[in-house]
């Protein structure tokens, strides 16, 4: 059982690993410029099929792009997504759940209210709004999913925080007159760290299938650039006759989607059997 | 004791609300109702009672983490309320019960007890630094442990840092709630003792809260005993073992006795009826399990009485 969980935090750990170096080097990687038209390439196979063509490793697109170059691009914008979204939903879930559990009284019933408000909300229906009003770039996808995915994070952080609030090390902290700043900074935020970094996983793939369902409607980030929702999207009038077109990004989104859940649930189970705070 | 005390509990009580459901009103639990007491400079005040009579809460407003419902407490002739929080530190610091809550995990020994100075905020490193190698030193640590993380250390050593750290800031008063009741029996001995030297030699005063009274009788120079938020008897040690007035300190030294040591709390021999302060019975709030109790006792509040060495609270003194 115990290996098993191993097994299933080292290769979370590996897919993600080699997501992100693959994301960051992008441009050294790729065989082709991935906004490259050749329209007398169009729609090639990928290498185990018939009628590949060298230098085409997973073939092209409906417009002769190749779809390697464009699919390690892709990764960049998944990445890229999943991480500054949840920077931005985690500093404001962490700063609202904190408030909340460490003050207590009225400013808890306003985080409170907050954080219920939110989870009313649905998501992709506000996302799709704001995205047409606002008109659809990454900034805008970013800042809407930054908006809207904080509630797991205040959640986890207010329970914590009323958690570690009442231990005596916080009292001695208070005796030893240290600022209220200090007491959250130093005593508090590092004793929930733990708990905040599984929900940080979560929220990362939830961003980036996210992203993939705003792009696939056409919503998320603008063509030509490479995300894997745009891609199956794009694939999405070809796929009868030349399946790849959306096999190959949704096998990547899975994988990648699935090394974060396997990463995150390593992490828990570490955190779990490791320190008790 | 001695003519200025140094803590003075001019009569503190403490309620807290207590909500019951949503469209309950609250109600109030009086945790301490009404207790007054002085502590002369180097002195060591016990204070006995079973758990929930409100002795931790009494702890807690001393050191002024919890603000009083009313009264107000004087440390060395201020308001423990209106105090600057560092000038405050700077005079009383407290020891808790479970070392192994009262250390952040994630931070290493020297910064636990490093703590105190760094919220001062005028304190240069390096002169903080050779103060906690000091006092690991003092409290008979190897500066060596300074680099590990409070969870690499047994329990006796954990309340040997938290010791540290409460009297790195040079404290004229020190706080131990329960000090040593998380302890093994054979460490209990050394964290007393240590704590005895460490009074002898920087003239600390304590207030030594424990439900121990074998603990008390061997630390304290003048014991309180509190029942349901209040102080029943107050006298010296020698007088309170010797010649317990209060029919519930005669239950409670009767329970030293019991087969059973180590427990922790002492059966009273009262009855399983454990005291209820959100529903104090009137008059003598001991009488439900008093051996004693007349019928008076169920409708008149008892006056303080000067017994030998103290006072007490009781009818039939």
């Amino acid at each position: 059982m115990k290996a098993l969980r191993d097994i299933g935090l080292a290769s979370g750990a590996a897919i993600v690993g080699a997501a992100v170096l693959v994301a960051v080097f992008a441009p050294l990687l790729v065989p082709h410029d991935p906004f490259a038209q050749d329209l007398s390439r169009r729609l090639l196979p990928p290498f185990w099929m018939e009628g590949a063509r060298e230098g085409h490793l997973l073939g092209t697109d409906q417009l002769g792009r190749d779809y390697l170059s464009r699919l390690l691009y892709g990764a960049r914008i998944s990445m890229l997504i999943g991480i500054a979204t949840t920077v931005a939903s985690g500093l404001i879930g962490i700063a609202l759940g904190v408030a909340g559990g460490f003050f207590g009284g009225r400013i808890d019933d306003a985080v409170l209210f907050a954080i219920t408000a939110r989870l009313s909300i649905p998501l992709i229906l506000v996302a799709l709004a704001v995205v047409s009003v606002v008109g659809s770039s990454l900034t805008v996808v970013v800042m809407t999913l930054g908006l809207l995915l904080w509630d797991r994070f205040a959640v986890v952080a207010r329970v914590s925080t009323m958690q570690v609030r009442n231990l005596d090390f916080v009292a001695a902290a208070w005796a030893a007159g240290c600022s209220r700043s200090r007491i959250v900074l130093r005593e508090i935020l590092p004793n929930i760290l733990s708990p905040l970094a599984v929900v940080a996983t979560l929220e990362v793939a939830l961003a980036i299938l996210l992203e993939a369902a705003l792009s696939f409607l056409g919503l998320g980030v603008p063509p030509p650039l490479p995300s894997w929702g745009l891609m199956i999207a794009e694939g999405k009038d070809y796929m009868f006759f030349s399946p790849w077109v959306i096999m190959i990004p949704g096998v990547a989104l899975f994988v990648l989607v699935f090394g974060i859940n396997l990463l995150g649930d390593g992490l828990r189970n570490l955190l779990r059997t490791g320190r008790v705070a | 004791m001695s003519a200025a005390p140094i803590i003075d509990v001019r009569g503190v009580r403490r309620s807290f609300r207590v909500r019951q459901g949503l469209f309950a009103a609250p109600r109030h639990v009086a945790a301490i109702d009404g207790v007054s007491f002085s502590v002369g400079a180097g002195e060591v005040l016990g204070i006995v009672g079973e758990s929930g009579c409100g002795k931790s809460t009494l702890a807690r407003v001393i050191l002024g983490l919890l603000p009083p419902s009313a009264g107000e407490v004087l440390v060395d002739g201020q308001r423990v309320a209106d105090m600057d929080r560092r000038a405050r530190a700077r005079l009383i610091q407290p020891v808790f019960q479970d070392p192994f809550s009262s250390l952040n995990p994630r931070r290493r020994v020297r910064d636990v007890v490093s703590m105190p100075l760094d919220a001062q905020g005028d304190v240069p490193a390096a002169e903080a630094r050779r103060r906690v190698d000091e006092m690991l030193a003092r409290v008979g640590l190897d500066p060596s442990m300074g680099e590990r993380y409070p969870a690499e250390l047994s329990g006796g050593q954990r309340q040997r840092v938290a010791i540290a750290r409460a009297l790195v800031l040079r404290p004229r008063i020190v706080v131990c709630d329960e000090p040593t009741s998380a302890l093994d029996v054979s460490v209990q001995a050394q964290i007393l003792n240590l704590l005895a030297e460490l009074r002898d030699a920087l003239g600390l005063t304590y207030l030594f809260i424990s439900h121990n009274l074998a603990v008390v009788e061997h630390v304290a120079t003048e014991v309180a005993v509190m029942y349901l938020g209040r102080i029943v008897e107050r006298r010296e040690t020698s007088a309170l073992f010797g010649a317990p007035a209060h029919p519930y300190t005669k239950a409670l030294l009767a329970s030293v006795l019991t087969p059973e040591p180590g427990l922790g709390i002492p059966d009273t021999g009262l009855g399983d009826a454990m005291p209820d302060p959100s529903n104090v019975p009137p008059g003598c709030s001991f009488h439900p399990r008093c051996p004693v109790a007349t019928a008076r006792c169920r409708v008149d509040i008892p006056a303080t009485a000067r017994v030998a060495g103290g006072q007490s609270d009781c009818h039939l003194l």
